[in-house]
């Protein structure tokens, strides 16, 4: 299997501009700019010696703190070698990606989800609309700066007869336990050990 | 028969009756006592699962807890359902299909109300996305509590509300 690996990795690394380059836990991951990303992953689905043929996830990821926001995370399987790949790639807020769904049509409703968590958006998407929250839903969800509980919340108004949207108005906080996890090991028991001794 | 078993009691008229019909093929009884048995007795639930805690909706329904001997059967169609056991997290897309299920049966209806989740929010009280409490959206009758609820608690749940329309019960509603 190390013989695939080195032999899809010595092919991309040649005919590909990348970032970065790396075996990790026996898969291959990539590192890309948005302006190469159409470029590297039709090259990945269609080399003889890669044969990327199955989009498995989008994922996003938020960072406030970078320059680049977000990060993309494109994880792909080959059938023919059994190998998996991530290419991850970076962009701003006020950027946007390329979609890969003229690659890969599996990647559509990856892309969609993005958009509705993240708020990324994929420059010639055949349908980028909202794919998993509520119909008229504001702001996304995944993003950091997003509250938990988030802005509105649902009744059935029996008057109007209809479901009516209001800001949210929770009779307790949120509390955030900080109690030590048993599955970690825990303080009070290694000081209890340590006096019977 | 709990409100009515007084009158029963009390009323001569209605012993001599039972007296005189009791060994000759007939039963005496009440209006509501008898629309009462008839509605405890056929329960049928509409089967609206969420989540995990559908799956325990369903053992109720197969033979090892078996709730057809109380005459409760599940039904695919809220126009054919008496009940309707919420069974799991309502998230704010669902909560608009929910109330079109409810508003779809027929009178007299109850609403059980089954698990965290659905009683209020449960494990997703804090999510941006979940119903705090069923009960925003319909009335509803009977709390089942539980993460998920044991059959046996969703079937003491349905005595229960049994138990709430015969003291309850009337032909007016």
């Amino acid at each position: 299997m190390s013989e695939q690996i080195e032999m899809a990795k010595a092919a991309i690394e040649k005919n590909c501009r990348l970032n970065d380059i790396d075996v990790n836990l026996g898969q291959l991951q990539l590192s890309v700019d948005p302006a190469n990303l159409i470029q590297v992953i039709d090259f990945v689905k269609n080399d003889p010696s890669c044969e990327f043929k199955q989009i498995t996830d989008i994922a996003g990821v938020d960072f406030p703190e970078n320059e680049k926001r977000f990060e993309v995370i494109y994880h792909f399987l080959s059938f023919g070698f059994n190998l998996r790949l991530r290419v991850k790639t970076q962009i701003s807020e006020a950027e946007s990606l390329p979609s890969i769904t003229s690659i890969f049509p599996a990647a559509n409703w990856f892309e969609r989800e993005a958009f509705d968590m993240y708020g990324i958006t994929f420059t010639d998407h055949p349908d980028l609309r909202r794919i998993l929250t509520d119909y008229g839903f504001e702001g996304y969800p995944l993003r950091k700066d997003f509250p938990l509980t988030g802005n509105v919340e649902i009744r059935y108004d029996e008057i109007d007869k209809k479901i009516v949207h209001e800001p949210v108005k929770l009779q307790q906080d949120f509390r955030n336990f900080d109690i030590q996890s048993p599955w970690e090991g825990t303080k009070y028991l290694d000081k209890e050990a340590k006096e019977s001794e | 028969m709990a409100i009515n078993t007084n009158i029963e009691e009390t009323s001569p008229e209605l012993e001599r009756l039972k007296k005189l019909y009791a060994d000759k093929g007939f039963v005496v009884t009440s209006i509501n006592n008898l629309i009462n048995w008839a509605r405890t007795g056929s329960l049928h639930w509409m089967t609206f699962g969420l989540a995990c805690c559908a799956v325990e909706m369903m053992h109720v329904g197969t033979p090892r807890y078996d709730v057809e001997r109380f005459g409760a059967a599940p039904r695919a169609s809220p126009r054919h359902a008496d009940v309707l056991i919420v069974a799991g997290t309502l998230t704010n897309k669902m909560a608009a299909a929910l109330r079109k299920a409810y508003d779809q049966m027929p009178e007299p209806r109850y609403v059980i109300s089954m698990g965290s989740c659905a009683n209020g929010g449960g494990y997703y009280h804090y999510s941006y996305s979940v119903v705090r409490g069923c009960d925003r959206i319909i009335p509803v009758d009977v709390y089942v509590p539980g993460c998920p609820p044991t059959a046996e608690g969703l079937l003491y749940g349905l005595l229960q509300l049994q138990k709430k329309i015969r003291r309850e019960g009337n032909i007016k509603r």
